[in-house]
């Protein structure tokens, strides 16, 4: 097969919605550190519930940089300190994914020095053989910073052959979202270089970097960068236009390739890899000056906000101290948002802590998030599958989660939504259509699991009965055969004096031995 | 026009005798239908609709000597779609038999616990791990939370606790109140 044309062509990809930007607001302030928190909460829950191994003790001292958590295999992410500190006991925090919920985090009580471990950075990394590289951004904690956090390491190593183009996502299209802007705006070289980095460890031979048209200064340094790359690999950058939902991985495959992902596939399968500008960054932190993946960049912006801008905050930090730092919440902020406001959370308290996918907190007024317009019945004008990028029917998904026939949603292929938002946003009845598809995939899935676990039980009592019914069969005919001996009378009396025998001659024996 | 008669009236008869073995052919039989109820039971398996198990009571559905309201632990949820299925009128579940809970697990307090192997041998889906004299576990995803270990118990050292089921987003019918989770969704 031809390998793919990654950028040569820009093609379009269906439905999506051309919206209103916003980034300028929090790019008008330089980056900045603020500064460092008392205690950090670190999750080590991931996404799947699954616990990470945790291998310091409660009281120990630790230093910034220091690996917290061990990984047994590549789909786990090692957790490591944001700063020195001594460790404190696994608190509970309220959970991001399950509102309402709370999840374990272990507590780091900074001490304020801020010691690091000593950094152990890596020069020929261009050379490396593949498996090191990836092995060395797992132990250094590299997760997908684009929201997911799904484990790089997994993604990379990976047993897909033929992985021919490294796709850099730098379009984030979310409208408030400004954080991948900011870092190329910043940090276009390391950019341009983290990208050989993942090229390399993924095997692909090419880099596509992929950003949005209106971003115009970000556009001419990342050229620059590119030509001043003294690594020679061949980059190239391509402006895609900007037409949300862009910045998601599908949605930007087919625009630059005009290739669709199949629905039950992976970009693996034509061949393409797709990573975020900032884990880029993060790859080259990681080898070339040997730092442990533990800040990232976090937008925090919105009308909520006094002053708008981005932060690199250390991972850990309760999102409400970066608030402070922004200039702290205006009088009528009204919800905290988690990303942006198209698929962003609303956050149910400013405790939460950063994790390696935060990427934006949104402060919405309070008139903003008033909703004036009450929800309509459903008139069937198909605007939201005109709009919908992952070419579904967002009212029949509706009407069937509504009339709670999940198992016809999900013949819908309810689980190929994206949650972008957009069938919600063109809505005339403003239905909260995410909102019903989030609940009728967790309805779903515990229909599934009700379902799996009943048969289980059912297999589980069918073997028991079949195992009792041996039992009964056996003791019997057990019984059965001592009947029909005692019935036998000469052989039975002749079996009783040989037992009688046997006993006198076992007292016997044991006397003599005592 | 006795032709005519004689043809169509053939013709019915053809039609009506061919339809009759169809039906006959393709009708649920017992078994099936034994299976099919089967499958909208819980596999509980904890007796409270006084058969000793899933596949019995649905038996005794099929032969029409039970009542489709007898399972607790299916709800009244169970009770439609047993209704729907055997297409008769459903009814309220009947509490004789127990009251509708949530998933439980059972949990054994390993301190209390004797090692006296009774609810091992009570545990309709062997979900009880444990030998003589020694202390006894729930394997927590085998268990069906049934209670039928409960009641042998002798010293009382079996807990049942509410199973830890993932989250699932509340149903937005009122997105109108300002419920966490749901974000208006309006670009400013």
């Amino acid at each position: 097969m031809k390998p793919l044309a990654v950028g040569d062509t820009l093609h379009a990809f269906p439905g999506g919605l051309v919206l209103r930007h916003n980034k300028q607001v929090a790019c008008e302030l330089p980056l900045e550190r603020p500064a460092l928190s008392e205690e950090y909460l670190l999750q080590v829950v991931d996404r799947q519930g699954r616990r990470a191994k945790i291998i310091v003790e409660e009281g120990e001292r630790v230093l910034g940089g220091q690996a917290l958590t061990r990984a047994s295999s590549d789909l786990e992410t090692v957790t490591h300190a944001p700063t020195s500190g001594r460790i404190g006991p696994i608190v509970q925090s309220e959970s991001l994914w399950r509102p309402g919920s709370r999840i374990d985090c272990l507590q780091l009580l900074a001490d304020g020095r801020d010691d690091f471990i000593e950094a152990e950075p890596l020069s020929d990394w261009i050379t490396l053989d593949r498996h090191r590289l990836i092995d060395l951004l797992r132990d250094r904690g590299l997760a997908g910073l684009g929201g997911a956090v799904f484990p790089s390491a997994a993604k990379l190593r990976g047993d897909w052959d033929g992985i021919h183009t490294l796709i850099l996502n730098g379009a984030e299209c979310e409208p408030w979202i400004a954080c991948d802007e900011m870092l190329m705006r910043t940090r276009a070289d390391d950019v341009v270089r983290g990208g050989i980095v993942l090229a390399r460890a993924a095997g692909a031979g090419e880099v596509v970097l992929a950003i949005e048209d209106q971003m115009g200064a970000v556009g001419e340094r990342l050229s620059e960068a590119i030509d001043d790359c003294p690594i020679d690999f061949p980059i190239k950058l391509v402006r895609v236009a900007t037409i949300y939902p862009e910045g998601g991985e599908r949605q930007l495959i087919q625009a630059l390739t005009g290739e669709e992902v199949p629905f039950d596939g992976l970009p693996q399968d034509l061949g393409l890899l797709c990573h975020n500008v900032a884990t880029a960054v993060a790859a080259l932190d990681a080898v070339e000056r040997g730092r442990a993946l533990i800040e990232r960049i976090v937008t925090v912006t919105g009308p909520g906000v006094r002053r708008p801008r981005n932060l690199i905050a250390r991972i850990g930090t309760p999102v409400g101290e970066l608030i402070e730092a922004a200039g702290g919440r205006s009088d009528d902020a009204g919800r905290l948002v988690l990303g942006g406001p198209m698929s962003g959370s609303a956050l149910p308290s400013d405790r939460i802590p950063v994790h390696k996918g935060t990427n934006c907190l949104l402060a919405l007024t309070a008139e903003q998030v008033r909703r004036d317009q009450p929800v309509m019945p459903c008139i069937n004008c198909g605007e939201c599958v005109r709009v919908c990028p992952a070419r579904l029917l967002p009212q029949q998904l509706y009407k069937m989660i509504e009339g709670e026939r999940h198992d016809a949603a999900a013949a819908l292929n309810l689980f190929d939504c994206i949650e972008c938002g957009c069938c919600a946003q063109v809505c005339p009845s403003h239905i909260p259509l995410v909102d019903w598809y989030r609940h009728g995939k967790a309805a779903r899935q515990l229909e599934q699991l009700d379902q799996r676990r009943a048969r289980l039980a059912q297999r589980r009592h069918d073997a028991r009965q079949t195992r009792l019914e041996q039992e009964r069969l056996e003791r019997e005919a057990r019984r059965e055969k001592r009947r029909r001996r005692l019935a036998e009378g000469g052989q039975a009396k002749d079996e009783i004096k040989a037992a009688i025998e046997r006993a006198r001659r076992k007292k016997a024996s044991d006397s003599d031995a005592g | 026009m006795l032709n005519a008669l004689l043809i169509l009236t053939g013709l019915m008869a053809t039609v009506g005798c061919g339809l009759l073995w169809l039906g006959r052919r393709f009708r649920d039989d017992s078994d099936r239908l034994v299976e099919r109820i089967n499958e909208i039971l819980p596999q509980t398996q904890c007796a409270q609709c006084n058969y000793p198990g899933c596949r019995p009571y649905a038996e005794a559905i099929a032969r029409g000597e039970a009542d489709i309201n007898q399972c607790p632990p299916g709800g009244q949820a169970g009770v439609e779609a047993l209704a729907q299925l055997l297409n008769v009128d459903a009814k309220p579940l009947d509490e004789s038999h127990g009251e509708h809970k949530g998933p439980v697990v059972a949990v054994i307090d390993e301190d209390r616990c004797i090692g006296c192997t009774l609810c091992i041998q009570a545990c309709p889906v062997d979900a009880i791990f444990g030998a003589a004299r020694r202390m006894h576990t729930v394997i927590e995803s085998e268990c069906t939370g049934c209670e039928l270990c409960l009641p042998p118990c002798p010293v009382d050292c079996i807990d049942l606790v509410d199973r830890a089921e993932p989250y699932c987003p509340p149903r937005p019918d009122n997105a109108g109140d300002a419920s966490p989770g749901v974000i208006p969704l309006k670009v400013a």
